[in-house]
């Protein structure tokens, strides 16, 4: 597959499944510098699934995927470790450590990956809760704080080693429009002000509407990728009535007639 | 001029002109990994280039790349400088911009604050305030245990029998090689201590006694119960705690289903049916461990075997069976009960369950100084 320059994650006929069980066959797409990628499909479609193969939580029974131009199904050791610290990692749910405040969660992979001083590694943190709007609660724990909020500090977190790529599982899942459209706004800033790349796992049409630029759709009776582009342009103009339907977000049954 | 390495390919550098217009010239890639290099240099060199009224240029206009670690940097070398003469920034492209700006927010920025705690007198009233509720709820799980195990006793076709059954297996059956092991070794060490001291007086033959009578009044039940505290009784905190974290209590509330009856009920007929099992089995794997060294003292399985006999009575056997019983219903609520008093978090659980086993293991040496007393009056 010819990929363009500015792919910072390239992903070649990707099989992934669990032992006999395969989920997606032979995906290939590319995620480019800077850009707003989204992960859609319907519930078990293997969107979350996706996502942990390209941060290599899960090997997958064949194919390559490329983050900024390392193999991350080969790497192993240094090289592997050095590329982790390129990618950051938002969880669902979050994932803050209950028994540190917020300051010393954003800390962690700063003392974890750099020789900083102190000072400085506080003043990193610090800023990177101030960026997702939640300097003035840098002492609080997780417990302490709402959903919305652990999400953010969550993002912070992804953040503190500067990564080219920050993947996001659900951002916006469980949250209220007005924390939702906050997310996407700060999203949105992460991509166009500091030059990131995002890839995310959604499942909020709103959210993906106002900010991705592109969008994949993972069908899971095909086993593979039914539609990849703009997806204000593949809600009008897609072939497939399943993507239009989706996107429209439009109930399933409606299919019959179009099909 | 300084230079430090940046991300491999790329260098950050800088040089300070003094003069009537003192200025800090950054140029290159100011990335996290030259800040490593650059953050106590390159301010030390800052310093030393302004003087009350100087006001330094702090000329970033060379800067080809600017991460959130190099805007740090830049938002140190600001604050130092304006702290003497003044600092001006020059040439900031967008991205620099965008990278200070949060940095230049939080100097406005006021903490919020949690929730502390008071001063001493307020404090003194919180734990009196945390005991109450302790006490409070421990009352009520009595109480609402001891109507759930009434209630299963008056209609035992209610009880979940399938359930008490898994946990009895899980906590009974599974536990056999761990209480086989330590009965074994008990009734080994027992034996060969005593015997050591009954020696000289050729009393060697009374260790039987000593062995068989310790075992099945006191260190039988006491031994098995502690194991099944650290065993059964922590596994049963962990398991209800995680189920209060994921709400999955708060899920059977609102079915309309008690927590008591759904989740305690099992665990507790299941810990008050195996105590006593696990107990007279570690009893006479204890037996045997004493047996095969007296075996060694000279003394013949069938004349140890009399011996016991002769010394145990059913009273003994009784007692033990009878502890064993209150301990195992000890165990399995206590670990309930610190299950359905888990806060929120993966801490909570795991200060659940260490609670569920401290808890559990003192109200089992209490229960026992108890008994003893009482079997005492009672000629048992």
């Amino acid at each position: 597959m010819d990929a363009p320059e500015d792919a910072v994650i390239r992903v070649e006929g990707l099989t992934m499944g669990f032992d006999d069980f395969v989920l997606m066959r032979d995906l290939d797409f590319v995620v480019r510098r800077g850009e707003i990628f989204a992960i859609l499909g319907g519930s078990g479609s293997g969107k979350s699934t996706l996502l942990k193969h390209m941060i290599g939580l899960y090997t997958p029974l064949a194919g390559q995927i490329r983050v900024a131009g390392v193999d991350i199904t080969q790497a192993e050791g240094a090289a592997r470790e050095a590329m982790l610290q390129r990618v950051g990692v938002m969880y669902q749910m979050g994932a803050l450590f209950g028994s540190m405040t917020l300051l010393e969660n954003v800390r962690l992979p700063l003392e974890v990956h750099t020789q900083l001083p102190r000072e400085a590694m506080d003043a990193i943190a610090r800023a990177r809760l101030q960026l997702v709007g939640l300097g003035a609660f840098a002492d609080f724990l997780p417990a302490q704080i709402s959903g919305g909020m652990q999400k953010r500090a969550a993002i912070a977190r992804a953040m503190a080693l500067d990564p080219e790529v920050l993947f996001l599982d659900e951002p916006s899942a469980g949250l209220d429009p007005i924390t939702s459209a906050g997310l996407d706004r700060l999203i949105r800033r992460l991509a166009r002000s500091l030059d990131m790349t995002i890839v995310m796992v959604t499942h909020e049409l709103n959210s993906i509407f106002a900010i991705a630029d592109r969008v994949i759709m993972l069908d899971k009776e095909s086993q593979s990728i039914v539609a990849d582009g703009d997806p204000v342009a593949l809600r009008e103009h897609s072939q497939h009535p399943w993507v239009r339907h989706f996107l429209q977000a439009q109930p399933e049954q409606s299919d019959e007639g179009a099909a | 001029m300084g230079s430090t390495a940046a991300e491999p390919g790329h260098t950050f550098e800088y040089d300070a002109t003094d003069g009537a217009e003192p200025r800090l010239r950054l140029w290159g890639r100011l990335d996290i990994r030259a800040v490593e290099q650059a953050w106590t240099p390159l301010r030390e060199r800052a310093r030393a280039l302004a003087g009350p009224g100087h006001e330094v240029v702090l000329d970033v206009s060379g800067l080809e790349y600017c991460d959130g670690a190099g805007a740090a940097l830049l938002h140190a070398l600001e604050q130092d400088l304006r702290r003497t003469g003044g600092v001006r920034l020059e040439g900031a492209a967008r991205l620099v911009q965008e990278q200070l700006g949060p940095y230049r927010e939080l100097d406005e920025v006021e903490p919020a604050r949690a929730a502390r705690p008071g001063g001493l007198g307020s404090r003194a009233l919180d734990a009196v305030d945390r005991v109450g509720r302790a006490a409070h709820q421990q009352l009520s799980f009595i109480g609402e245990l001891a109507l759930a195990l009434g209630s299963a006793l008056r209609h035992p076709r209610r009880v979940r029998w399938g359930d008490t059954l898994r946990v009895a297996e899980v906590a009974g059956f599974r536990a056999l090689p761990i209480v086989s092991l330590i009965a074994f070794l008990l009734g080994v060490i027992l034996a060969f201590q005593s015997a050591i001291a009954m020696r000289p007086f050729g009393a060697e033959i009374f260790v039987a006694n000593l062995v068989a009578i310790s075992l099945f009044r006191e260190l039988g039940p006491l031994m098995m119960a502690i194991l099944l505290a650290g065993r059964s009784g922590a596994a049963f905190a962990a398991e209800i705690g995680t189920m209060k974290v994921n709400e999955e209590v708060n899920a059977l509330t609102t079915m309309g289903l008690d927590p008591v009856r759904f989740l305690v009920v099992p665990k507790v007929l299941a810990g008050i049916l195996v105590a006593p099992l696990l107990a007279l089995y570690a009893n006479m794997i204890g037996l045997f461990g004493g047996a095969l060294v007296m075996q060694g003292f000279g003394v013949p399985w069938t004349t140890y075997f009399n011996q016991v006999t002769m010394a145990l009575s059913l009273s003994d056997l009784w007692s033990g069976l009878f502890k064993a019983v209150v301990f195992g219903l000890l165990v399995a609520s206590v670990g309930c009960l610190r299950g359905l008093q888990t806060g929120s978090g993966a801490a909570a659980v795991g200060l659940s369950t260490t609670s569920a086993v401290v808890t559990a293991i003192i109200l089992i040496v209490v229960f026992d100084g108890v008994f003893a007393v009482l079997f005492y009056y009672l000629g048992v």
